[in-house]
């Protein structure tokens, strides 16, 4: 069986480090934050301004001055701290968070990313992902390993606009764990079930021993 | 001493406003966006606008509703998925947009703010956004070139204000007003309250008056994009 969202995000979620400050993007990334494995403590950021995030509010916790980066609302926590745009950002780009684990359409063997724009098609913006990948220590890509045509997301070269150039270190997909090395992405752990040869048909990068 | 309070958001905007400016507008999604003075720019009839801000409110809220009424002309921002009419203007060719990613923003907003015409990045090299830009290396990395960016009117939000306009903001609710504070010609703060001198605790200003020039005690919405919540019986 190869892994499901929630398996793929359980899987991320072993990537985080006690004492980690983390940034974790839309979509399946946002559900590590369920996996965190007992006795790692780490501290969520979030890019619109506050460390320490916490989990939905109740009910009566709702406040509309509190929210996360998909606009979600949230709560704080005792160790939780509010600044600006621009300090979050200084945070980003001058690599003091750790980790961060966001999603994408496609990446490249040579550690490229695409996740933020289809020409003609999808104009919305990159928001902070730019900036993430450009400056955070260590960024992995948690993403479908086919788009739904079943072609590969893994690629040589990505055909659609960058996010930013050689800066993903893992990739984490339904079929497994990739990192990118040189010459192409090597293959770190497959998932349950899954065969060798599923991935190299599945995969148009260079697989690397 | 110059008195800085007025009565309302018209009030504030009157002799400010004029076709073809640029206005930087605070806020992150809904979430500390100064509502008061947009609808009050909306029924002043102004247009041509450049609107700098990190998105363009939604369907009929918040800057949407400038959109709306076509009072837009440009739009510098990091992300405006949520908004359909904003979509339909910028492919009908209607809408100029520039796409700046939020780090850069924000930091080209402080800029503008504290002196600083121009400086180098890492973000956005080797992607689209770095046609045309001037690179350097630094210690054998690439960077590149941003500038800081200016507004003839800031419309921020803050949580309270003193009579000399100090601010202090709340929780996420902070997020790009602070930069836009210092960023604009003159800066029109909304609030929820204003209190005496000597009320704020000077140790925790969070904006310093000097950057205001205008406070008003608004009226808020506070419309919320996404509510989710948990449940009690959740673990």
């Amino acid at each position: 069986m190869a892994w499901t969202r929630d398996d793929m995000a359980a899987r991320a979620a072993q990537e985080l480090q006690d004492g980690f400050y983390v940034n974790l993007g839309i979509g399946i990334p946002t559900l590590v934050a369920n996996h965190i494995p007992d006795g790692i403590d780490v501290t969520l950021q979030s890019e619109n301004g506050m460390l320490g995030m916490g989990p939905f509010p109740f009910e009566d916790e709702v406040d509309a001055d509190l929210i996360n980066a998909g606009k979600q609302t949230i709560t704080e926590l005792r160790r939780t701290s509010y600044f600006s745009s621009a300090d979050s950002f200084a945070m980003i780009r001058g690599g003091h968070i750790d980790l961060s684990i966001l999603g994408a359409m496609e990446i490249s063997e040579g550690g490229d990313i695409a996740n933020w724009m289809i020409p003609k098609k999808m104009v919305k913006g990159m928001g902070g992902a730019m900036d993430l990948v450009a400056g955070v220590k260590r960024v992995i890509v948690v993403m479908d390993h086919t788009n739904k045509a079943g072609a590969s997301k893994l690629l040589r070269k990505c055909s659609l606009p960058l996010t930013g150039q050689a800066c993903i270190n893992r990739v984490i997909t339904n079929l497994g764990v990739f990192d990118v090395v040189d010459g192409g992405l090597k293959v770190v752990e497959i998932a349950p079930d899954v065969e060798m040869t599923q991935i190299v048909a599945s995969t148009e990068a260079n697989l690397v021993e | 001493m110059a008195n800085k309070i007025f009565e309302n958001a018209e009030q504030a905007l009157d002799g400010l406003l004029f076709d073809g400016m640029t206005i930087m507008a605070g806020g992150f999604g809904l979430c500390g966006i100064p509502e008061n003075a947009i609808a009050a720019i909306k029924s002043s009839g102004v247009k041509d606008l450049t609107v700098i801000s990190n998105n363009c409110g939604v369907d009929g809220f918040g800057l949407g509703i400038l959109l709306d009424a076509k009072r837009i002309r440009k739009m510098i921002s990091s992300y405006v998925g949520e908004n359909k009419e904003f979509e339909r203007q910028y492919i009908a060719g209607e809408l100029e947009l520039e796409f700046n990613p939020q780090g850069t923003l924000a930091e080209r907003i402080r800029a503008g703010g504290a002196g600083i015409p121009g400086f180098f990045v890492k973000t956005g090299v080797g992607t689209i956004i770095a046609e045309g830009k001037e690179h350097k290396e630094f210690d054998g990395e690439t960077y590149m070139m941003e500038t800081g960016l200016k507004a003839d009117i800031s419309i921020i939000k803050a949580w309270k204000s003193d009579t000399e306009g100090n601010l202090i903001y709340r929780k996420t609710a902070r997020n790009f007003n602070p930069m836009m504070a210092t960023a604009g010609k003159i800066t029109i703060a909304e609030v929820e309250e204003i209190v005496e001198l000597g009320e704020l605790d000077p140790e925790n200003i969070h904006t310093p008056g000097i950057y205001v020039q205008r406070v008003i005690k608004g009226k808020f919405e506070k419309r919320i994009e996404q509510k989710t919540t948990r449940s009690r019986g959740d673990a």
